[in-house]
C-alpha cells in the first residue's frame, strides 16, 4: 500500500527513538542505566531556586540605605516565616520603633548598602522530569537527567498543540477520511490518545477535553478551530507549554485533509497500544515535529533511529501540498531539468505529475509536493 | 597606502570571498578586481550546518564554497580553511564573514524609564545588529520577583544595562544590577561561560554595578549611553555589543573559533553588516534611506535620515515575527485577515485563507503556483511590510557612529509620539530584499508592494537587492570600502524607477497632478493623471539618467508647496515612473468592497502588474 507523509517527517513502524530527559537546572538523577521505565516514572529531580521578594528597609525604616544592614535583626541566610520581624530601627532617642515584617516565607538573601533593599528569597520549586515514553534508561547525564530509549513505532506529525501526555491508542472512527464529531467520543476514551480521520470539529476537541481525553491525533482541523481552543490567533508555530488539558497532533495540516494512509495504518494496527505523544512543535531553524510514539512491548533494543524520505525520482508517488490540488497524489511521470514557468511568471523546477483523474501530466512545482513511499 | 584595518591592506586585495551564514542558507560570493573596479563573479549558497546532527558552521560555508569552486573551476579551500592570499590562481585575498545563525544575536536590555534609557538601551542593540527580547525597565510595570522570572525564561545571549544620567541617583540603577545577580541568569548558548553584560550607566554607579556583578558575569563597563538627559552616546555601547558578540557568544557557538579563525575581520551580525552597507551608501550618495529585507521569519528595516543638526542618522528596527513563511501567520494575527484582504482584487474564501496561510507556516518552502495564490501572498507582504515600518517609525531606532544631540523637547516628542524621525518626503530611495520582493515575477509588483506599504511622498527612487548580497558588503565595507560599494552598485542593486505622489487629497477624477519625463534614447513622455488613479511611465535603462518635472495641481503637494512644480535628475530602472495619484495623509482605500475591486483592477491595469490583468 502507498502512503504519504511530508519529507522530513518521520513514520517508522519499527524503529529506535532516544529521548534525553534533562532538568532545566542541575539536580538529582533517580534511575540507573539499563533500568526499565514507564512515563510517568520520575528519572530526576531538582529544586528551582525561589523567587525573590524585595523591601525597601531605608524607606520603611526612614534610615539612610547604608545604616540598613545595621537594622536587620537576623543575619543573612536566616530562614524566615512570613510577616516575622526581619529589620528594626529606633527614632530619636531610641523612640518610636519601627519594624519590617519578612514579605514571604524564605531565606534572607542579602541587603544593600546602596539601595537599601533587602532581598528574601522563597523556599525552592521543586521540579521532576517523568521518563515520557515507556523503554530503558540507556545513558545517564550526570546531574542533569538521563537518555532513554524504546523501541518501536514513531509518528511525526505536522503541527501540534499542547505539551507530552501519554494514553492507550483509541481510533474513533472507521476511516481516515472520517469526521472526528462529538458522538463518536465516549466515556472509556478518558486518558486515551484517540485517533480522528480527516477532519476534527471544535464540538469533538471540546467534548474529549470535558471527556478527560489525553490527546487526540487527526489529519486536520480550521484554522478557526484553533483560534477557538487557543482563545487567540497563534502568531508563530512555536507550541508545547499550551495548557489545554488536551495534546492536539495534527498529521496533515489546516482543513479537511483524510489522514495518510500510512499514519492511518500504523495508529490503527496498534489501538489499545500504549502511546506517549507530544504536541510540541517548532518551525525554525532547528524544527520539531509533534510526535506519536508506540513502543513495543519487549522495550528497547538496538537499532537506528528513524528512516529517512525518500527522494523525489521519476514514478515517484507524490502528494500536492499547496493549492490547486492540495492533498491530491499522482505519480511523477518526469523531472524537466530546466525550470518551467509558473501561471504567476515564476520560473520554477517543476515535476510533471500524473494525477488518476487526468490522462496528461500536470507541472507542479517541486517544492509544492511531498514524496509518498511505498 | 591605505591605513590597515586588521592588517587588511585595500590596496594589495584582487579577490575576495565573502559568506552570509544566516539561520538555514549560508551564501557565499566570490568577487574579484577588473580593470572597471570590483566585480561579483559568483555566488553559491548550502544549507547552514550551526544545528544537530552538523553542529559546525565551517561545514556550511565550506559547502556553500564548494559551489563557488565548482562554478570558477578555482581551488578556494584548503586542509585548513580558506585559502589565502591569492596564489597560482588559487585562493582569495581576503576572507570576511556575517552571522545571524542560531537565531542571531538575542539580547536583553534595561533601563530605569522605559521612555528614555530603556529606549536609548533599545536602539543601542539594535544598531549593533540584536534582536531585543525584552526591556526591563523601573515602570514597565512588573514587580521585582517577576522581572527576575522573565531573565531566567529567557536565556539572552547578552544583557545592556543603562540607566541614569551621570552625576544622577545611584540608587535605582544598582537595584537593577541586584535583580541580575539575584535572577543568575544562564547564557542561552551552553552553560559553560559567564553571560556577558554591558554596563552603560549612570558612571557614578559603575563601582558598585562592577562590585554586585563582575563576580557572576562577563562584565564589560563603558561610557554612560544617556550621559545627559537630552544626549545619547550610542557607539561605545554599540562597540561593546560586537567585541562581546565576537569574544563570547560567537566563541560559544559550533564551529564559529574555527570561522574566526579563517578570517582577519570580525564575525558581524548579519543585520548589524546590512545597517553598515547602507549607510555608508547614503551618506555617499547624500541621500536619505529606507531599506527593508523581508524574510521568512523577520522583518527588518533600516533608515539613514537627517539628525537633528542634519548630520545623518542611522536607524534599525527588528520586526521578530513579521515574515513571510515560519511568521507568515503573525501577519494575519497582527495586521487583521481584512487588511490583508483589501489588496486582493478578487472575492476570496476567509475559511480557506486561513488554512492556505497556517499550511505556508507548516509547510514554509512551498511556492505560489496560481497567479491568485501568488496575489494573495503580495497582499500578505503588504501588510507585513506596513506594520514592520510602522513598528520602524514609533522605534525611529539606532544612532550610528557619531553623537547624536536631541533637545530636551525633542527626546520627550520621541517619547510621545516615536514617528516624528521619520520624514516620508524626505526619503530618497526606498530598497527592498527578501524573496518576495527581489524574486517577484515581475519588477513593478515589487514597486508597488513597497509604495503601498510605506506610500512614499514626492518623488522617491525605487531598487531591489538582487540576491540579497548586501550582509557579505557591509561587513567588507569595514576593511574595504571601494570594493563594498563598487559591487553594491553594480551587482547588488536592481533600480526599479521612481514613484512620484503629490501630497494630498480630492474626488477622483478631479486633475492631480502632470509629469513629463526625458531621457537619451527615449521620447520624451507627458501625462496628466487624473485624482484616483496611477500611470506608469517610462524611463531609460538604470545606467542612464532621466529628467522629471511633475506639476501638482492646487491643493497637491510634491514637496516645494502646494501647487508648486518640481523636477528632479533621477537614474533609469527596469519599471519606469510610477505616478501615484492615489492621495496622501490620507491614503485610503474604497470602503465597498466591489467599489476597492474595481480601483485595485485599475491600477493593477495601469502599471501592468499583472498578467490577464488580475
Amino acid at each position: 500500500m502507498a502512503n504519504a507523509y511530508s519529507p522530513g517527517l518521520r513514520v517508522s513502524t519499527r524503529t529506535v527513538v532516544r529521548r534525553e530527559r534533562r532538568l532545566p537546572i542541575r539536580g538529582e538523577v533517580l534511575v540507573r542505566v539499563g533500568e526499565a521505565v514507564g512515563p510517568q516514572d520520575v528519572v530526576a529531580r531538582t529544586e528551582l531556586p525561589g523567587n525573590v521578594q524585595a523591601v525597601n528597609l531605608a524607606s520603611r525604616l526612614g534610615v539612610e540605605a547604608a545604616r540598613a544592614p545595621q537594622t536587620l535583626t537576623r543575619p543573612l541566610g536566616a530562614e524566615v516565616r512570613r510577616d516575622d520581624e526581619v529589620a528594626v530601627a529606633r527614632g530619636l532617642l531610641g523612640l518610636g520603633r519601627r519594624s519590617v515584617p519578612a514579605p514571604c516565607d524564605g531565606v534572607l538573601e542579602s541587603v544593600s548598602p546602596v539601595t537599601g533593599q533587602l532581598l528574601v528569597r522563597e523556599p525552592p520549586v521543586p521540579v521532576e522530569v517523568n521518563a515520557y515514553v515507556r523503554g530503558r534508561v540507556v545513558a545517564e547525564l550526570p546531574g542533569e537527567g538521563v537518555v532513554v530509549e524504546a523501541q518501536g513505532a514513531l509518528l511525526q506529525g505536522i503541527f501540534g498543540v499542547g505539551g507530552e501526555a501519554w494514553g492507550a491508542l483509541a481510533p474513533a472512527v472507521e476511516s481516515p477520511e472520517a469526521e472526528l464529531t462529538p458522538g463518536r467520543l465516549r466515556a472509556e476514551h478518558r486518558g486515551h490518545v484517540v485517533v480522528g480521520g480527516a477532519y476534527a470539529t471544535l464540538e469533538a476537541l471540546a467534548r474529549a477535553r470535558e471527556l478527560g481525553v489525553s490527546a487526540v491525533v487527526v489529519g486536520g482541523i480550521d484554522d478557526l478551530v484553533l483560534r477557538r481552543l487557543l482563545g487567540r490567533d497563534l502568531g508563530v508555530a512555536i507550541t508545547g507549554s499550551e495548557d489545554l488539558g488536551l495534546t492536539l497532533i495534527l498529521t496533515e495540516g489546516f482543513g479537511r485533509i483524510a489522514m495518510s494512509e500510512r499514519a492511518w495504518g500504523l495508529l490503527a494496527a496498534r489501538a489499545g497500544r500504549l502511546a506517549s505523544v507530544s504536541g510540541a512543535t517548532q518551525i525554525r531553524a532547528g524544527v520539531v515535529r509533534p510526535e506519536v510514539l508506540v513502543p513495543e512491548p519487549d522495550g528497547a533494543g538496538p537499532g537506528t533511529e528513524g528512516e529517512v524520505a525518500a527522494e523525489l525520482t521519476v514514478d515517484s508517488l507524490v502528494r500536492v501540498i499547496r493549492a490547486p490540488g492540495f492533498g491530491r497524489i499522482g505519480r511523477v511521470a518526469e523531472l524537466p531539468p530546466e525550470p518551467r514557468r509558473l501561471d504567476t511568471e515564476s520560473l520554477a523546477r517543476v515535476a510533471m505529475v500524473v494525477f488518476p483523474e487526468h490522462a496528461v501530466p500536470v507541472a507542479v512545482p517541486r517544492a509544492n509536493l511531498e514524496v509518498i513511499v511505498a | 597606502m591605505t591605513p590597515a584595518a586588521h592588517g587588511v591592506v585595500p590596496e594589495a586585495v584582487r579577490s575576495i570571498l565573502a559568506t552570509d551564514c544566516g539561520s538555514t542558507t549560508t551564501k557565499a560570493i566570490l568577487i574579484e578586481r577588473r580593470s572597471d573596479g570590483y566585480r561579483l563573479v559568483a555566488r553559491g549558497e548550502a544549507p547552514t550546518t550551526v544545528e544537530a546532527p552538523f553542529e559546525d558552521v565551517t561545514g556550511g560555508v565550506a559547502n556553500a564554497v564548494r559551489e563557488l569552486e565548482e562554478v570558477t573551476g578555482r581551488r578556494l579551500l584548503g586542509a585548513e580553511g580558506i585559502l589565502t592570499p591569492m596564489a597560482d590562481g588559487a585562493g582569495v585575498d581576503l576572507y570576511v564573514s556575517t552571522s545571524s545563525a542560531g537565531g542571531g544575536l538575542q539580547m536583553m536590555v534595561s533601563g530605569l524609564v522605559l521612555q528614555m534609557t530603556g529606549e536609548s538601551a533599545q536602539r543601542a542593540a539594535l544598531g549593533a545588529g540584536a534582536i531585543v527580547m525584552d526591556v526591563i525597565a523601573l515602570n514597565d510595570g512588573r514587580r521585582f520577583h517577576e522581572r527576575i522570572q522573565l531573565v531566567r525564561q529567557l536565556r539572552p545571549d547578552m544583557i545592556l544595562l543603562s540607566g541614569g544620567t551621570d552625576g544622577g541617583d545611584v540608587r535605582h540603577v544598582v537595584e537593577i544590577a541586584e535583580m541580575l545577580v539575584a535572577a543568575d541568569p544562564r547564557a542561552r548558548l551552553g552553560a559553560g561561560y559567564a553571560l556577558p553584560v554591558v554596563y552603560a550607566g549612570n558612571q557614578d554607579a559603575a563601582a558598585a554595578v562592577r562590585e554586585l556583578l563582575e563576580p557572576h558575569m562577563a562584565l564589560r563597563v563603558v561610557p554612560n549611553l544617556r550621559p545627559q538627559l537630552e544626549r545619547e552616546n550610542l557607539g561605545p555601547a554599540r562597540d561593546a555589543i560586537h567585541g562581546l558578540f565576537m569574544e563570547h557568544v560567537m566563541a560559544h557557538a559550533p564551529g564559529y573559533p574555527r570561522l574566526m579563525g579563517w578570517t582577519p575581520v570580525p564575525v558581524m551580525p548579519t543585520p548589524g553588516a546590512v545597517g553598515l552597507i547602507i549607510d555608508r551608501i547614503a551618506r555617499r550618495d547624500g541621500v536619505s534611506v529606507l531599506g527593508v529585507d523581508i524574510g521568512g521569519a523577520t522583518t527588518d528595516v533600516f533608515s539613514v535620515l537627517p539628525g537633528p543638526d542634519g548630520t545623518p542618522v542611522f536607524h534599525r528596527s527588528v520586526s521578530a515575527n513579521l515574515g513571510m513563511s515560519y511568521s507568515v501567520a503573525n501577519v494575519m494575527a497582527e495586521a487583521g485577515l481584512e487588511n490583508i484582504l483589501r489588496w486582493v482584487p478578487f472575492p476570496v474564501d476567509e475559511g480557506a485563507l486561513r488554512n492556505g496561510i497556517r499550511n505556508k507556516m507548516i509547510r514554509p518552502t512551498t511556492v505560489p503556483q496560481t497567479l491568485e495564490d501568488l496575489v494573495v501572498e503580495q497582499a500578505i507582504a503588504r501588510e507585513a511590510l506596513r506594520l514592520a515600518f510602522e513598528q520602524h517609525r514609533m522605534l525611529a531606532v539606532g544612532l550610528k557612529g557619531v553623537q547624536q544631540e536631541r533637545t530636551i523637547s525633542e527626546a520627550l516628542r520621541q517619547s510621545a509620539g516615536g514617528g516624528s524621525l521619520v520624514d516620508l518626503l524626505g526619503i530618497g530611495l526606498m530598497i527592498g530584499s527578501g524573496g518576495v520582493l527581489s524574486h517577484a515575477p515581475r519588477r513593478v509588483q515589487a514597486a508597488l508592494m513597497m509604495v503601498d506599504a510605506f506610500l512614499p511622498e514626492g518623488i522617491t527612487l525605487l531598487a531591489v537587492d538582487s540576491i540579497f548580497m548586501a550582509p557579505q558588503l557591509g561587513v567588507l565595507a569595514t576593511v574595504h570600502e571601494a570594493a563594498a560599494t563598487q559591487v553594491f552598485d553594480r551587482d547588488c542593486l536592481v533600480r526599479l524607477g521612481a514613484v512620484l505622489a503629490p501630497i494630498g487629497t480630492g474626488r477622483p477624477g478631479q486633475p492631480c497632478v502632470t509629469v513629463e519625463v526625458s531621457g537619451p534614447d527615449m521620447a520624451p513622455a507627458s501625462r496628466s493623471v487624473a485624482f484616483g488613479d496611477m500611470a506608469l511611465l517610462p524611463l531609460p535603462p538604470a545606467s542612464a539618467v532621466a529628467r522629471v518635472s511633475a506639476v501638482p495641481e492646487r491643493g497637491f503637494d510634491l514637496g516645494a508647496g502646494r501647487g508648486r512644480p518640481v523636477s528632479a535628475q533621477i537614474p533609469g530602472g527596469h519599471t519606469g515612473l510610477i505616478v501615484d495619484a492615489r492621495g496622501r495623509r490620507p491614503f485610503a482605500l474604497p470602503a465597498d468592497a466591489a467599489q476597492r475591486i474595481e480601483r485595485l483592477r485599475a491600477w493593477h491595469a495601469a502599471l501592468s502588474v499583472y498578467p490577464r490583468g488580475a
